[in-house]
């Protein structure tokens, strides 16, 4: 079945651009947080977690390993790595609860803020360039494109689409419901956990609950 | 030990794509085909011997392949030029710099030598570290891009030389550092490109089986027992006597081996006392294997890394760290120290173990001799985020999405 609009494959490439800020200590680290770019919070941790995709597990952004590795502060570094980015549609959100536990943190404990970090954090910015990949009008075109798909396009439709829809759903999800009318794929789909899966995993899962969907 | 035939051979894109897969590779071709007709220019000071033309060297044709117009011209120079360069190469790395103000003289009347005997028409010109920096005066009006790409550390550089540089650097559009700790302040937008190794390379491709054990057997190492590997110059800042301290600490626990690989002693002359130094702390420790290696050994030093059973890089101060790059790529697991890029690429008990004293790597070689499956995926998973983020096609990438951003931008 043909459908009434076709799914836009999209790749983004990613420069990493040095933003010149940095922080020695969990203090710097808040104000860090608080100054930096859209674009830098993004990049630490959307951008991050796609950057780690082949991990499954034990990696949620830059700042919570940064805590864990250069501060030595686990708790941190956990309540850090504990927020999810698929419950954000707005940068601003995110850097406000990044801040909150920040924040929280060093009242509880005012005699760690200034100890230096063994490295320096260095916050960096995404500039993204999309680059159309072709369109797919059935769920057979769809899964066929979807087997080749590399990861930087993955990454953009699964991980990082909340920020442009927002909407707490990925590109794929948003296609299957709103488009093909397919709502129950389009949930499972979006249960998928990228945090404990590998991009890889994901994208064999999708392809499963797609080969499932068709063969109702 | 000479230079192979393979390690003269130019490697195709097609031949990364059982590497990389089928899709990375077209996504490259998808990007170039964005930068139609543009023409590209790389200027360096040397087309042999050094990192940047050896990494030029093998980009280059793979743009080519892209379709795209690409020309690498080299500056030239007499010895006075490139003592004078390479005074500034080490001042701005925070060495001492004791040249007259006539050296900047010297530097310049070479650059305008150059200016007259190079065309600068491209769209996109990258110049190469500081030797060519001079040439932005003869950037054309008009909507070019040129780009410096810097590849030493400036975090700490002599302020004399850094003064008369500075202004030159600074008419660029942008400059890429291979660090952010190795940028500096600057009025122009700065980028990072992580280093990256060419898994085709002598270095780096896989071996047959046999190559690996004549190998071992060449150098007498057992293929039996554990092998413990540390590969880098004999400097000090390396710390080879620390790797041996740690070795004797696990040596109580594990009947395992240590090779200690590099070169820089022949050269050097402090290479040369480090090396002293490294054999007395070794004493007759059949077990300890010290490989003063020529620059030619990169066969060696591939069956070496790929006979190992961890590959350590226990240095007190380090750069990017390609020696644990080259580590990841074999799937080895890799206990190094948490300083420089090292972090950037040993993500802690995901990738790779690190340390910040000779007892915490001794700790974490024991473990990971203890617990051989958590070293299998430590190398699975390094091998992985090497492939992700440094190897060469992935610097291919940023170049064009860098070009691309600049076009978007005019």
């Amino acid at each position: 079945m043909k459908a009434s609009q076709a799914f836009e494959f999209v790749t983004a490439s990613y420069l990493i651009r040095i933003s010149g800020r940095e922080a020695g200590t969990l203090a710097e680290l808040q104000q860090g947080i608080e100054g930096c770019s859209d674009a830098s919070i993004f990049y630490h941790t959307f951008q991050s977690l796609g950057r780690h995709h082949f991990l499954n597990g034990g990696f949620s952004n830059d700042f919570a390993q940064w805590v864990l590795g250069s501060c030595n502060r686990p708790v941190l570094a956990e309540r850090l790595a504990s927020l999810d980015i698929r419950n954000y549609v707005a940068v601003a959100d995110l850097r406000a609860d990044l801040v909150q536990i920040l924040a929280g943190y060093a009242q509880a404990n005012p005699q760690e803020g200034t100890h230096n970090a063994f490295e320096n954090f260095f916050f960096c910015e995404t500039i993204e360039e999309e680059i159309p990949l072709g369109a797919a009008w059935t769920l057979e075109e769809f899964r066929a494109r979807l087997t080749e798909l590399p990861h930087a396009s993955l990454q953009f439709h699964f991980i990082t689409s909340r920020l442009r829809l927002h909407l707490h759903t990925n590109d794929f999800s948003h296609w299957f419901s709103e488009v093909l009318g397919l709502h129950s794929l389009a949930r499972s789909v979006d249960r998928i956990d990228i945090y404990t899966t590998t991009l890889d995993s994901a994208r064999d899962r999708i392809v499963a609950l797609v080969d499932r969907e068709a063969s109702r | 030990m000479s230079q192979s035939a393979t390690e003269s051979r130019v490697s195709r894109l097609d031949d990364y794509a059982h590497l990389l897969g089928a899709g990375e590779i077209a996504e490259l071709r998808t990007l170039a085909g964005r930068l139609e007709g543009r023409t590209i220019q790389m200027i360096n000071s040397t087309s042999v011997g050094g990192g940047v033309a050896e990494m030029l060297n093998r980009i280059v044709p793979l743009v080519e392949e892209l379709n795209l117009a690409i020309r690498w011209d080299v500056i030239t120079g007499g010895d006075d030029f490139f003592a004078v360069t390479k005074a500034f190469h080490n001042a701005l790395q925070g060495g001492c710099f004791d040249l007259s103000d006539e050296s900047f003289q010297t530097f310049l009347a070479y650059s305008e030598q150059n200016r007259a005997r190079l065309r600068f028409d491209a769209d996109f010109t990258v110049i190469h570290d500081p030797q060519p920096l001079a040439l932005i005066d003869s950037r054309p009006a008009g909507a070019n891009a040129w780009i410096w790409r810097c590849h030493i550390d400036l975090a700490k550089p002599v302020r004399r030389v850094w003064d008369f540089l500075a202004p030159y650097i600074e008419r660029f559009d942008g400059a890429i550092f291979s660090s952010p700790a190795f940028a500096r302040q600057l009025r122009i937008p700065q980028y990072l490109f992580y280093p990256s190794i060419d898994p085709l390379s002598e270095k780096n491709r896989e071996l047959e089986p046999e190559v690996i054990e004549g190998i071992l057997a060449e150098f007498q190492i057992d293929p039996h027992r554990p092998v413990l590997t540390q590969v880098s110059r004999f400097d000090r800042w390396k710390d080879p006597v620390g790797v041996v301290r740690a070795y004797q600490l696990v040596k109580r626990y594990f009947d395992c081996q240590l090779v200690l690989a590099g070169g820089g002693a022949d050269d050097d002359p402090e290479g040369e006392a480090v090396l002293s130094e490294v054999r007395e702390a070794a004493g007759k420790d059949p077990d300890i294997h010290v490989l003063s290696l020529p620059p030619w050994s990169a066969l060696e030093i591939n069956a070496l890394q790929r006979a190992s059973s961890i590959i350590l890089q226990k240095s007190l101060r380090e750069g990017f760290g390609l020696t644990v790059t080259e580590g990841l790529w074999k799937k080895k697991p890799v206990v190094a120290s948490a300083i420089g890029g090292i972090p950037v690429q040993i993500i802690h008990k995901q990738t790779g173990m690190l340390c910040h004293s000779l007892e915490g790597a001794a700790y974490q070689i024991r473990y990971l001799l203890s617990n051989p499956a958590i070293a299998q995926k430590l190398g699975e998973q390094g091998h992985e985020h090497v492939r992700e983020h440094f190897l060469i096609t992935r610097n291919v990438r940023r170049y064009l999405t860098l070009f691309l951003h600049f076009l978007h931008r005019e």
